[in-house]
């Protein structure tokens, strides 16, 4: 069990595992989300909730920030590690003949992904934190759909979420598909996996763009 | 065809290496990669100088001697070939190749464009064998039935030949598919099962031990591979490790 730690095959299992949990975390954000559009009343209803359940405050928010600070520690770790097992790179390095651009290139469309939660985390998780845990401000059930829109006037807010998504869709084309491969699931039932991934992927940044923007256009 | 070629150069393993070019007139397509090397080096050894130190044996693809990323790619364009298979007909009149030795940390350069692979060999004496009573009443191997998948499926892990390609080719330097290839081969059958917890256990530690990167499933491996070794083999190896990891 020692070894398990310290060893490469350990790592990209903990990537792959704390990868899915947040693409679990994905699907369930996205789904708040996409009330919005279609009733005030639903995504006050869920937000309230999430936002005063014990449960989801103080056990499922800890381990979901465990789990990014998790994931992007170990991917920066990966990144350095991997980058010293070539001392000298190559003069001419023909990547694209053998591996798509999104999996050389995860540490970039991660980096993207981090920022974004950075400018996430300052509109509305630390608002949120400062209003229950600072102020002790009065509850108040209606609040979160008037705080949405007012995040989404801006057109260049808008516009850096829409991009964010799009680098969200390019991680999560290579990270969620191989994620199956990592924890040893390579079988006769691989090809579907990877398709449903591959249509996660994509349907599911789109969707938070088409909320972002919807949420702009419409007032 | 004429060529310009741009060549590592690098006269021992501490020295600094740099691109050097040359040309070469008059090469065929039949030729293979390593005839075209051969040209040159008789041009070089002609004029007095010294000539370019490659890789090479058997010249048939099977022993897994000769190496070299060509134009990027290890073994060159060409699929399921080594640079010993790799024909000149691949590339044109006019063109600039880049030839280099296979990069990793792991496999430092011994001269040129030879590296020392010698890791792959301590990864294999890890744990790469069974164990077989030879003391004179050796069972054959036949006399024990096998699935006939995983006989497949064991034999065309076993088809590695230990180039190291999928080295040079993964952007992490990971020498996942070398060592799930041979972890592969023995996993699968029943002789192989006594030692299957130490060997999976031995071998990663080994590899990990090289300062091989760490795989990030890009695939470049599978593509590059001459023998074509299928990423199932990291998947399994991957299962392997975690069973022995929570069993020992």
């Amino acid at each position: 069990m020692g070894g398990l730690i310290k060893s490469s095959i350990a790592r990209k299992v903990a990537m792959a595992l704390s990868g899915l949990f947040l693409v679990f975390f994905l699907l369930q954000h996205f789904t708040i989300n996409l009330t919005s559009i279609f009733s005030a009343e639903i995504f006050n209803e869920l937000s309230h909730f999430m936002g005063t359940n014990p449960l989801v405050q103080f056990a499922l928010q800890p381990v979901l920030i465990f789990g990014v600070v998790f994931h992007f520690v170990m991917g920066f770790v990966l990144e350095i590690k991997n980058r010293n097992a070539r001392a000298v790179n190559y003069a001419k390095y023909n990547g694209g003949a053998n591996a798509s651009w999104m999996s050389r290139n995860m540490i970039y469309s991660g980096l993207v992904v981090l920022a974004f939660l950075g400018l996430h985390f300052y509109d509305f998780w630390i608002p949120e934190m400062v209003h229950k845990y600072v102020e002790f401000a009065p509850e108040d059930a209606m609040r979160y759909y008037p705080e949405l829109l007012h995040k989404f006037e801006s057109p260049i807010r808008t516009g850096i979420y829409v991009i964010s998504f799009v680098f969200l869709a390019l991680h999560l084309w290579h990270g969620f598909a191989s994620s199956f491969q990592s924890v040893g699931f390579n079988n006769k039932y691989s090809i579907a996996a990877t398709k449903f991934a591959k249509a996660f992927s994509i349907i599911i940044p789109l969707g938070f763009i088409i909320v972002s923007l919807v949420l702009h256009f419409t007032h | 065809m004429n060529l310009t070629l741009k060549i590592w150069r690098q006269s021992d393993a501490k020295s600094q290496g740099k691109i050097v070019d040359y040309q070469v007139k008059g090469i065929e397509g039949d030729m293979s990669f390593l005839e075209m090397l051969d040209v040159l080096n008789e041009q070089l050894i002609n004029k007095g100088e010294d000539p370019v130190v490659f890789d090479h044996d058997c010249r048939e693809g099977i022993c897994g001697a000769c190496s070299l990323q060509i134009n990027g790619e290890p073994h060159g364009p060409d699929r399921l070939v080594t640079t010993c298979q790799l024909h000149m007909r691949m590339f044109k009149d006019g063109d600039t190749i880049y030839i280099e030795p296979f990069r990793a940390k792991a496999f430092p350069v011994i001269k040129d464009l030879m590296v020392d692979r010698s890791s792959f060999d301590r990864i294999q004496h890890a744990g790469g064998y069974i164990s077989v009573n030879t003391s004179g009443n050796t069972i054959d191997a036949n006399a024990i039935p096998v699935n006939k998948d995983d006989a497949d499926s064991a034999f065309e892990a076993a088809t590695c030949i230990g180039c190291g390609a999928c080295v040079a080719a993964c952007k992490n330097a990971s020498a996942m598919l070398f060592t799930s290839a041979k972890v592969s081969q023995f996993a699968l059958l029943p002789q192989g099962k006594i030692e299957a917890t130490d060997r999976v256990l031995a071998m990663v530690n080994q590899m990990d031990e090289e300062g091989f990167g760490n795989c990030t499933n890009t695939g470049a491996c599978e593509i590059e591979c001459p023998k074509g070794i299928s990423l199932e083999n990291i998947a399994r190896m991957n299962r392997e490790y975690l069973k022995a990891s929570l069993k020992g």
